[in-house]
């Protein structure tokens, strides 16, 4: 950190962050344009004529970016300019891909509202994106949460579990259903385990790397140390592979693991965890069934796809089909199938966007989930407080994790898992869990980049004989 | 903590390099392959909807693509449906026949020499269109083939095979029992299911196209290969040259003896003409046996025996000489019997061969290839399959046909002012069945412009079976509908 900034002009050694805040509205309105042009797009793709209510639709879209912006103005002035921007268009041209889907399942006579639904989650996720930034004026604040905090992610991963709310949909016990509307909360648990871990491992991490016995290449940490955490993360661990909910317990697997990595900084917990997750995944095969059947179905989908078989390949097969079809440039919205893919506009838009915008718009999309990522460990790194390091790269990492292992899941790279992809995907939990934690990263980010109190005093002190006439009385 | 965070954000960005490079897998390298799968219902259906290109006759069409107002934005339309039926083939959801079949790609509009065509499609984002296909067919003899073995009652089988001796072309070709070819594009699934039920079930066998995919024992029309192996082989020169004749002749090494069923074969040895013109069965027995099964078998051969030769059609079925018979079984192939069998395309082929001085053409139906601006993209060159005789034998050959027709056994298929050539031919293919009529032809004999070849497996109505009569009238309204042009 020896660069000087010309534009501060501090002079003093000392890198500062510009707070490049009308940078961020100009890529705000570059993202509106996605959203808005999409949307524009699948009404001319679909029904030849610019959508009857695109200004109301616009508007809205615009009135919740604006808020978002303002707000981040105000109170988070120094955080990062790029996430806000690339978490807008992701969301707007989300919102276009399922209304795009809800054309088409109307005309098929299916539930058609999942745009509408999804905005009004959109809606939510925007006012808990503003209250966090509002109400959590310093992250630090949230060390305090750390118990607290995995107590309520564990609580939540059980209510699933729990008779009369819990829902059980496709084979996974994954969802509640409150009031008629369901709820996945071990999206909202994710957001509280990293809150967990980084509390927990910041004040644990001198313990965790140094005192301990050493065992073959890895040195052991002493059970004390490590013991409550690891409880934890077998009790939520455990959990989610009761639900079957394969996705999200690869998700607090490598989450734990990699987060034990940055605060401990051994190699060695990789090493550690790459292992348990072979002989994990060995064992789950020969275990359970539907592991095996993932598997199965990743090795060779087209064995279990059309008449004479179960056709549990089909997604999988029409994805590739679809992506396929879509090739550079994609068919166009409206010209292409994707209601042939079960679930195209949840855990399936991938493929949806593949097959209609092309394997351009895949790499573009690929690119803004690395944006957010790189942008994410980025503040980790700026990062001055251990809780915050710790804090931004769990959630960053969480980020990489789930659009790794679904997209990967979805092109057919690993096997399938299910999880939603991050603000693409219809469904609400993970939209509004996804705007907190971008609200958590601006935050922390904002203090990242936020020059040292110190360094802010370049201006002659008004009174400069204030402090020194001051007398401390001892 | 920063050492670690940066080993992180590598690894990350080798995950994200590892979802983008399996995704222009996907969506680049393994795209085509992915499109062709058949199980892809995306390419099936948007194929299927497309603007499919014309099948055309002369300038017209015979099959074309008319806009839909159902879930398909295009409807296949079959203009002569039973006419054209086996050539056309038909264009069904399910599967495809004829030129629908082997023409695919470019009535599709997939064929790479579309290239440009595409370019602009997809630059414009229109939906491509296909090319058009111009075939050989002739209208005009197409229909007097049709109507001809139409007029031999409802339920007749047989077809009937007309070709351009100098270049190969096919100028028609005619299946009996026909089917509606609309029938198949119906986009009804459960109609189109009960259709291809309906007709698959038929005895008669609707769907089959006789043309080329039914062989049967060419029976006394193969005497034409048997003179001509004979005369190549120079047993005999001349139309005028003495050859064996008389009223029966014993197999070799059997007892069974063979007749002329009552013609005028005379005794001893005959004119090569009047065995030709009486169809003398003891003559072409002996010649057969003379000439011996290797060199019998080389001259069916050079006329397309055990070969394929149609490009443009598919399932065309192989006609058959056998290296493997025995001595009275390579006399009794001298007549057409025993194990030679062969497609009405192929007898075509033969007169074909004879009027065009002993060369055979390779036969084909697509005679041009049209991009959707009616640029042509691709046309046939006539090419040559075989020398099959010499020319002074093709000659000798052609004067016994002429004599045939005009004193002989062909009599039905004399056109007044032209020289026709013809053969008759009547056969059994095994105990029980019913005998069935061949007749080959061309005309006019001095400078041939079409041979034809009939085949009558059962005709509906009429009992009596014979080449003549049945083959002959249906041979001359083709002939005259080519040479009237």
């Amino acid at each position: 950190m020896s660069r000087t900034d010309a534009a501060t002009g501090t002079g003093s050694g000392e890198f500062v962050h510009r707070r490049r805040r009308g940078a961020e509205l100009f890529l705000l309105v570059v993202a509106l344009l996605v959203g808005l042009g999409a949307y524009a797009a699948v009404g001319l793709g679909m029904e030849g004529e610019i959508p009857a209510d695109m200004f109301t639709y616009g508007g809205g879209l615009t009135v919740m970016i604006v808020a978002c912006h303002l707000v981040v103005r105000f109170v988070a002035p120094y955080a990062d300019p790029v996430l806000l921007p690339v978490v807008a268009a992701l969301n707007g041209l989300g919102l276009a891909v399922i209304h795009r889907l809800d054309l088409t399942y109307g005309e098929i006579g299916q539930k058609d509202d999942y745009a509408q639904q999804q905005l009004i989650w959109m809606a939510l996720g925007v006012v808990l994106f503003l209250a966090t930034l509002l109400l959590l004026r310093d992250h630090r604040t949230l060390q305090r949460f750390t118990y607290t905090s995995g107590l309520l992610a564990i609580v939540l991963l059980l209510l699933p579990l729990m008779p009369i709310i819990g829902t059980e949909i496709n084979g996974a016990r994954i969802w509640i259903n409150v009031a008629g509307f369901s709820f996945q909360p071990g999206e909202v648990a994710k957001v509280l385990l990293v809150v967990t871990f980084a509390g927990y491992l910041v004040l644990h991490r001198d313990a965790l790397a140094l005192a301990g016995r050493r065992l073959l290449f890895v040195d052991l940490p002493r059970g004390r140390d490590l013991g409550p955490i690891l409880a934890m993360w077998l009790v939520s661990l455990g959990i989610l592979v009761f639900q079957r909910d394969l996705g999200s317990s690869l998700l607090f697997f490598g989450l734990f693991l990699v987060m034990l990595y940055v605060a401990t900084e051994r190699p060695g917990w990789l090493v550690v965890g790459g292992t348990l997750f072979a002989a994990g995944a060995f064992a789950g095969y020969q275990a359970f069934g539907h592991v095996r059947q993932r598997f199965d179905l990743w090795l060779d989908p087209f064995a279990f796809y059309g008449e004479g078989t179960n056709d549990l390949g089909r997604q999988s097969v029409e994805t590739q089909f679809g992506m396929g079809w879509g090739g550079l440039i994609g068919r166009g919205f409206g010209n292409g199938r994707p209601e042939l893919i079960p679930y195209a506009n949840s855990d399936f838009i991938f493929a949806a966007i593949g097959e209609e915008l092309g394997l351009t718009a895949v790499m573009a999309i690929i690119v803004c989930y690395g944006l957010i990522v790189e942008r994410g460990l980025r503040t980790a790194v700026t990062c001055r407080d251990g809780f915050g390091k710790l804090a931004a790269t769990g959630l960053a990492v969480t980020f990489a994790l789930q659009v790794f292992v679904v997209v990967g899941g979805v092109t057919g790279l690993i096997p399938l898992t299910g999880l939603t992809t991050p603000f693409l995907s219809y469904g609400g939990s993970s939209l509004v869990a996804n705007w907190v934690i971008v609200a958590l990263l601006l935050r922390i980010s904002d203090q990242a980049r936020r020059p040292l109190p110190s360094m802010l005093s370049t201006e002659p002190d008004p009174e400069p004989d204030a402090e020194e006439t001051q007398v401390v009385k001892l | 903590m920063n050492r670690p965070i940066r080993t992180l954000a590598v690894f990350c960005l080798l995950l994200f390099g590892a979802l983008m490079v399996n995704a222009t897998v996907i969506q680049y390298v393994e795209a085509g392959e992915l499109n062709a799968n058949p199980s892809n219902r995306r390419v099936v259906d948007a194929t299927f909807a497309r603007e499919r290109g014309d099948i055309l006759v002369g300038r017209e069409p015979i099959a074309t693509s008319v806009p839909s107002d159902d879930e398909f934005e295009y409807q296949r339309e079959y203009l002569a449906p039973f006419r054209y039926a086996h050539v056309s083939g038909y264009f069904s959801y399910f599967s495809q026949t004829g030129i629908e079949r082997t023409q695919n790609s470019v009535l599709s509009g997939d064929d790479s020499r579309l290239f440009v065509t595409r370019l602009v499609d997809m630059v414009s984002n229109s939906e491509p269109v296909g090319g058009s296909v111009e075939l050989t067919l002739d209208d005009g003899a197409q229909t007097a083939a049709y109507e001809g073995l139409e007029a031999l009652g409802p339920s007749t089988e047989g077809a009937v095979v007309a070709i351009e001796p100098s270049t190969g072309k096919v100028l028609a070709m005619v299946s009996s029992p026909s089917f509606d070819t609309n029938r198949f594009a119906d986009h009804d699934f459960a109609a189109l299911n009960d259709t291809f039920e309906e007709l698959d079930a038929r005895e008669d066998e609707p769907l089959l196209n006789r043309a080329i995919q039914t062989t049967l024992p060419p029976g006394s029309t193969f005497k034409l290969v048997t003179a001509a192996a004979a005369l190549e082989n120079d047993i005999a020169t001349s139309a005028d040259d003495p050859v064996p004749g008389g009223p029966s002749y014993q197999l070799p090494l059997t007892d069974i003896s063979v007749e002329n069923g009552g013609r005028d074969c005379g005794s001893g040895d005959i004119p090569f003409t009047q065995a030709m013109e009486q169809s003398c069965n003891t003559t072409f027995l002996a010649l057969a046996d003379e000439i011996g099964v290797e060199d019998m078998q080389e001259q069916a051969e050079k006329f397309g025996f055990n070969s394929s030769y149609l490009d443009d059609l598919p399932l065309q079925a192989e006609s058959r000489y056998p290296g493997d018979l025995d001595e009275p079984q390579t006399a009794l192939s001298g007549i057409g019997q025993s194990d030679v069998a062969a497609t009405p395309l192929q007898m075509a082929m033969v007169a074909a061969g004879i009027a065009n001085d002993g060369t055979v053409m390779k036969p084909y139906v697509v005679d041009e290839v049209r991009s959707p601006d009616l640029d042509v993209l691709d046309r046939t060159d006539p090419s040559e399959l075989s020398e099959a005789t010499s020319p002074e034998t093709a000659e000798v050959i052609t004067e016994m046909m002429v004599n045939t027709v005009s004193v002989g056994t062909a009599t039905p298929a004399a056109i007044p002012g032209i020289d026709v050539a013809g053969k008759t031919g009547t056969a059994e293919s095994a105990p029980g069945r019913p005998p069935y009529a061949w007749f080959v032809s061309f005309a006019p004999a001095e400078d041939p412009q079409v041979a034809v070849a009939v085949l009558v497996e059962a005709p509906g109505g009429q009992q009596e079976i014979a080449g003549g009569t049945l083959g002959g009238p249906i041979s001359r309204a083709v002939t005259e509908a080519v040479i009237d042009q």
